[in-house]
């Protein structure tokens, strides 16, 4: 973890920096090898809004996340959640991972998966109780799977895994949700009751970073957006920042991807720039990681 | 020698006290141990503990247990991090290090122990031992160090049992709440460490992996909560620690931890083929009876659609036009319908042969099968 001294000189409550900003990000780079995954990533993010990550396979949108939450390491940059550095934020903060990323053949109930959003907080030596399960069922009842606490997650279909997994960041009240890819791969039931979800967490004043894969759907679900292809290529609201230059810069115009999504005048306005983006290009043909 | 004779044997009751508290040991970290997919590095830390038996025994200048298990503990910790180093830095996968680090560590060993050997008076070392244990060699004070070890082990696991539970399930996810993975990682392998190195003077280097993967597979397959998994590990391990020291006893000159081990496979087996949900004959039988339940269902459509297609709700239905409609022979599928008393054989003179007519039965279970995507009931 790269900073250490910085917090210790900060005192007990660590540095507050940008304290206005729900998620503050600065010159975030993260590297495979010579092949940059983030490069100098700057990212604003205002608290209450719901904002979109997009970008093409491999741009670095759970990447992003995981420097951001600190799970992946950074060659450079700082980041601070509600003003605070990351260690001082860990109880503010939700994370709602990729399901893929875990074993759910693992023995254990989807209540206890729930629960596990507690251990935090719960701290060393303590169990859950009658209190954590309560917490855990509450959350279970809000993401409509109330009726499923006692089975085995082996069980459970695609978006019921997700709804869980929901339900145990939900347990952590959190001011700042990160969700990777929460509708990917989901059935219809599944995706309305996370969107509602989701919709509340906004309406209750939480912040929330979604990486998102359907452009489709962008401009009607969320209120912030950030465009990411290794660089950030443009952040902001919605109805001024999803416009088809830039999803273009993103997607290196490829235009198949962009149709329906973006403004239809814009789109028409001549050919798709071919010349992909020099920042990144050189890149192209190393071998991979 | 009868069986309380044996429970009155000083020497016996010692050496199952000790095969007991290794299977609780084994059981409840191999669980962990499997559950994480680390199931080989069990061998790794078995086989890497001994050149630390051997060194252990060069600086106590005797066979004293103490000494050796802390140094077997410090090799195969040792060994341990040597792997979790070659992932870090290295572009190795997790079985190539571990293969390296324990054909290393165990040649190391192999060789100290033939330098200790050839050393004057030491010849009565019989370090040796410890590739396949020989569990007679265990004093009572040597159960006084296992005890020791045990109830560190166990009270340690009960301690961190939160922490060790998310970070074998989503690992990531513990990282994201703030939990300290790597120092949880390490503690845990560590732990495995000591469940090894308590096996080592009982079951051997070679065999000692078993002790850890065979308890928490067999527990895996009854049933579906974490703790369980444990506390039934342990079960297992324990029984199968009674019955081979018990059998061994009983039997002189069969070696103790090959049979501890045979009865650990034995309940592995059985768990595997046996367990209700997961076992492998549960799983064929309700995969035939669904099959069956395709079929009847197959052959109770075919007749309806028949007899509607004649537009006569008693219709029979020539054999042969069953199993055309259906695509193959439906002789025993009918037979077992009409014992059901879901279709009945009816003669349809002037004609040869067996008619077949759905009956209300029939109907009824063909309905049943409609609304769900269960087969007709009455057969599992």
């Amino acid at each position: 973890m790269s900073g250490g001294a910085a917090e210790r000189a900060g005192g007990p409550g660590g540095p507050v920096h940008e304290p206005d900003l729900a998620v503050h990000v600065e010159d975030l780079t993260v590297t495979y090898g010579s092949r940059p995954a983030l490069w100098d990533v700057d990212l604003d993010v205002p608290p209450g809004v719901m904002a979109a990550i997009v970008g093409p396979n491999g741009a670095g949108k759970s990447t992003l996340l995981e420097a951001i939450l600190g799970l992946t390491p950074t060659t450079a940059g700082h980041v601070y959640v509600g003003g605070r550095r990351l260690r001082e934020a860990r109880g503010r903060i939700g994370y709602v991972p990729q399901r893929t990323a875990v074993d759910w053949d693992f023995p254990t109930r989807v209540l206890d998966v729930v629960t596990m959003g507690l251990y935090g907080r719960l701290g060393w030596l303590r169990r859950p109780g009658a209190k954590e399960r309560r917490l855990a069922e509450t959350a279970l009842e809000r993401v409509g799977m109330a009726d499923y606490r006692d089975r085995q997650i082996a069980q459970l279909s695609g978006g019921q895994q997700q709804r869980t997994f929901l339900a145990r960041a939900l347990v952590q009240d959190a001011d700042v949700y990160f969700l990777d890819e929460p509708m990917a791969g989901v059935d219809a039931t599944s995706e309305a009751a996370i969107l509602d979800v989701l919709r509340d967490l906004r309406a209750e004043g939480r912040t929330l970073l979604v990486v998102h894969h359907d452009l489709q759907t962008v401009r009607t679900t969320f209120d912030w957006v950030v465009l990411l292809n290794v660089r950030v290529l443009a952040q902001g609201p919605v109805e001024t920042t999803y416009t088809a230059d830039n999803l273009r810069a993103t997607y290196g115009g490829d235009v198949a991807l962009l149709s329906g999504a973006a403004d239809p005048t814009a789109n028409a306005d001549g050919a798709p720039d071919p010349t992909p983006d020099p920042a990144y290009a050189p890149h192209e043909g190393t071998r991979d990681a | 020698m009868d069986l309380a004779t044996l429970a009155g044997d000083y020497t016996v009751r010692t050496v199952v006290a000790g095969a007991a508290l290794l299977g609780i040991v084994s059981g409840v970290l191999g669980t962990f141990a499997v559950l994480r997919r680390q199931s080989l590095l069990g061998d790794a830390l078995a086989h890497a503990a001994l050149p630390g038996i051997a060194l252990g025994f060069l600086v106590a200048g005797q066979r004293a247990l103490p000494a050796l298990l802390a140094g077997a503990l410090a090799s195969a910790v040792a060994a341990a991090l040597l792997v979790a180093l070659l992932v870090r830095r290295t572009r190795l996968k997790g079985d190539a290090a571990i293969g390296l680090a324990l054909s290393l560590f165990f040649a190391v060993g192999v060789i100290l122990l033939s330098f200790v050997q050839g050393r004057a008076g030491a010849g009565q070392a019989g370090l040796e031992t410890f590739l396949f244990g020989q569990a007679a060699a265990i004093l009572r004070s040597d159960l006084w160090v296992m005890a020791a070890l045990a109830g560190v082990a166990l009270a340690s696991v009960a301690a961190l049992w939160k922490e060790f539970e998310l970070v074998t399930f989503d690992p990531t996810y513990a990282a994201a709440l703030g939990l300290p993975v790597a120092v949880l990682d390490v503690t845990l392998t560590a732990l495995v460490a000591v469940a090894v190195v308590l096996g080592l003077q009982l079951v051997g280097v070679v065999l000692m992996s078993a002790m850890l993967i065979a308890p928490a597979v067999a527990a895996r397959q009854w049933t579906h909560r974490l703790g369980r998994v444990a506390i039934l590990a342990a079960l297992f391990g324990a029984a199968s620690g009674v019955l081979g020291a018990t059998v061994s006893a009983g039997a002189r000159g069969l070696a103790t931890g090959p049979l501890i081990v045979l009865a650990l496979s034995a309940f592995t087996a059985l768990s595997l083929v046996f367990a209700p949900t997961r076992g492998l004959l549960p799983t064929a039988l309700r995969r035939r009876a669904d099959r069956a339940g395709h079929r009847d269902r197959d052959v109770l459509r075919a007749l309806d659609t028949l007899r509607r297609r004649h537009d006569d709700p008693t219709y029979a239905a020539e054999r042969g036009m069953v199993d055309a409609t259906v695509g193959h022979p439906t002789g025993r599928t009918l037979r077992t319908l009409e014992r059901r008393g879901l279709v009945e054989r009816v003669r349809h003179r002037p004609e040869e042969g067996r008619h077949w007519r759905l009956l209300e039965a029939g109907e009824a279970a063909l309905e049943r099968g409609r609304d769900g995507p269960d087969a007709p009931e009455g057969r599992a």
